[in-house]
């Protein structure tokens, strides 16, 4: 009963799926032979990306690399990106939860500024860094932090009472307060606020390296359009698509884990 | 009381403002001698979670006085533990760091060995020694408020003060707890303040029982004595003519003038019986 249940399951698992992705290929073949003769087959997409698919790391040219190697410097770009949103978001979630008048006072402008497109801020970047790379970064970390400031000052907002009481019968130091009783207690909620924050980061990163022309994933698909590779543009699609899928994986893994303990 | 170690008087305690201001408790004087263990016994929702976190230093009385050994009561303390309702464990931390992290703050220089070699006694004095190493979320409820008992008990102090420590369990690990917390008092002769809506509880427990009317501005009644030697063996609680004297006592205060005390003093007498029939099953069960 329970093992045939089981193998219903893993078989609707990979069968389902399959089927879909069958049936957009149809669609798409089916477009691509009537309604828009622009459009590359599958086939054909397969023929000309096939190269970068199979050797995914070869190098053969600045412009002429392989999927997972622009893939990789995307990464390192986002990133550090990242890096900077964590660390400037994180502290700034943790006061705006914490102090009601730090939260009255800056919450109308954190509101205002979340809905900026990074396209709007990458030229302030440049008129700021003057270059490319750290205008890149600063796009990236403006926009992927906002996750993390909200989720952040939530998670603070939520601590139970109860925690706090016991910090202070147990007269424990405001360092201890904090590593022991506030961070762990909010822990878990500023893991989803990672988690969004990453998803943007990695949004954000094909705009941002269209726009500097960066070598990147974003870059080269912004290349091929120019040079009239259709072909690679839904590649570079769905390469990214799959990364940042296996990357939303694995922070909602450890979200997952830190929610459960 | 001669030597009053624990002292309250005419504490008052309330909250908000202007005409949303509710008197929580009113002129409450508590005099606790050393070593002594006193139970408050009152409705659920007069006040007797606000009556403990003044004693812990968590909160401040609008009006009236807190001393511990002459000393006025400032903030937490040391020197006082806290048991709360529920548990109060931190879940991210083993039964053992949650009573380390105790330690640790409250003996600061002691070596390291030291230090987790006394959590760990006070773990096995809770028969905890076993479950050092689980969460709070892989313990039931009762070794829970044990782990919560032995935190308190770590840090060594001069009053243990527990608000309602028994009353989130089931009535047979209630009675196991109860035993446990009779001998662990003997053992130590601490002084407690119990703080609970269990009648029997009190009655097990406590050298003297102070029934507390219901709220709002809930206020202490005339302490009875228990005048029963230990151990008390709650098996003979029923047929007991001591115990049927001391319980018919604290009862017929909570149900008579503890029950219409607010009434009495703020004429308005339609939301006091409400109050006042909510809090029936409390007394009965």
């Amino acid at each position: 009963m329970t093992t045939k249940a089981k193998f219903r399951f893993d078989a609707s698992a990979i069968f389902l799926p399959g089927i879909g992705v069958l049936l957009l290929l149809l669609l798409w073949a089916i477009t691509s032979s009537t309604l828009s003769k622009n459009l590359p087959s599958p086939a054909k997409t397969w023929e000309v990306s096939k190269p970068f698919v199979t050797a995914p790391f070869e190098k053969r040219g600045e412009l002429d690399q392989g999927v997972a190697r622009f893939a990789w410097y995307s990464l390192i770009l986002v990133a550090k990106g990242y890096a900077i949103a964590l660390l400037l978001g994180a502290p700034l979630g943790f006061i705006l939860g914490w102090s009601k008048l730090f939260s009255k006072s800056f919450d109308p402008i954190i509101q205002v500024l979340r809905p900026v497109s990074p396209l709007a801020w990458l030229p302030l970047g440049l008129v700021l860094f003057e270059k490319s790379h750290p205008a890149a970064l600063f796009t990236i970390a403006i926009c992927a932090m906002w996750p993390t400031v909200l989720n952040t000052a939530l998670g603070v907002r939520s601590i139970p009472q109860d925690y706090l009481n016991v910090a202070r019968v147990l007269q424990l130091s405001p360092a201890k307060t904090f590593f022991k009783v506030l961070l762990p207690a909010a822990l878990p909620y500023m893991f989803t606020g990672f988690r969004l924050s990453l998803g943007i980061a990695w949004l954000v990163i094909v705009a941002v390296e269209m726009l500097t022309g960066t070598p990147g994933i974003g870059g080269f698909l912004w290349q091929e359009y120019n040079s009239l590779i259709y072909e690679h543009i839904i590649l570079c699609i769905l390469t990214i698509g799959i990364v940042g899928f296996v990357l939303d994986r694995m922070m909602s893994a450890v979200e997952h884990r830190l929610k459960a303990a | 009381m001669a030597d009053a170690f624990l002292e309250l008087s005419g504490v008052c305690k309330g909250y908000g403002k202007g005409d949303a201001r509710s008197e929580v408790l009113a002129d409450i004087d508590l005099s606790v001698a050393r070593g002594e263990l006193v139970a408050v016994v009152g409705y659920s929702g007069a006040g007797k979670t606000t009556l403990v976190s003044l004693m812990a230093g968590l909160s401040t009385p609008d009006r009236g006085t807190i001393t511990l050994a002459g000393k006025p009561v400032k903030g937490p303390g040391g020197e006082r533990g806290v048991v709360f309702q529920n548990y109060s464990l931190l879940p991210w931390l083993t039964a053992f760091e949650n009573v380390y992290l105790a330690v640790d703050q409250r003996f600061g220089d002691w070596p390291k060995e030291k230090k987790r070699e006394h959590a760990t006694r006070h773990l096995a004095l809770v028969n905890l020694a076993a479950a050092r190493d689980k969460r709070p979320s892989e313990l039931s409820g009762g070794m829970r408020q044990r782990v919560a008992l032995a935190r308190a008990l770590a840090v060594d102090p001069e009053v243990l003060l527990m608000d309602e420590p028994l009353s989130a369990l089931d009535a047979l690990t209630r009675a196991t707890l109860q035993d446990e917390i009779a001998r662990i008092w003997e053992q130590s002769k601490k002084t407690v303040v119990l703080i609970t809506n269990d009648v029997d509880e009190a009655l097990l427990l406590a050298d003297r029982i102070i029934p507390l009317s219901v709220g709002p501005a809930a206020t202490f009644g005339p302490a009875v004595a228990v005048p029963i030697p230990r151990p008390r063996d709650r098996k003979t609680m029923n047929h007991d003519a001591r115990f049927k004297a001391v319980r018919n006592q604290v009862i017929e205060y909570l149900l008579g003038p503890g029950r219409r005390r607010g009434a009495a003093d703020r004429a308005a007498a339609p939301v006091a019986l409400a109050n006042a029939s909510d809090s029936d099953t409390v007394v009965a069960a």
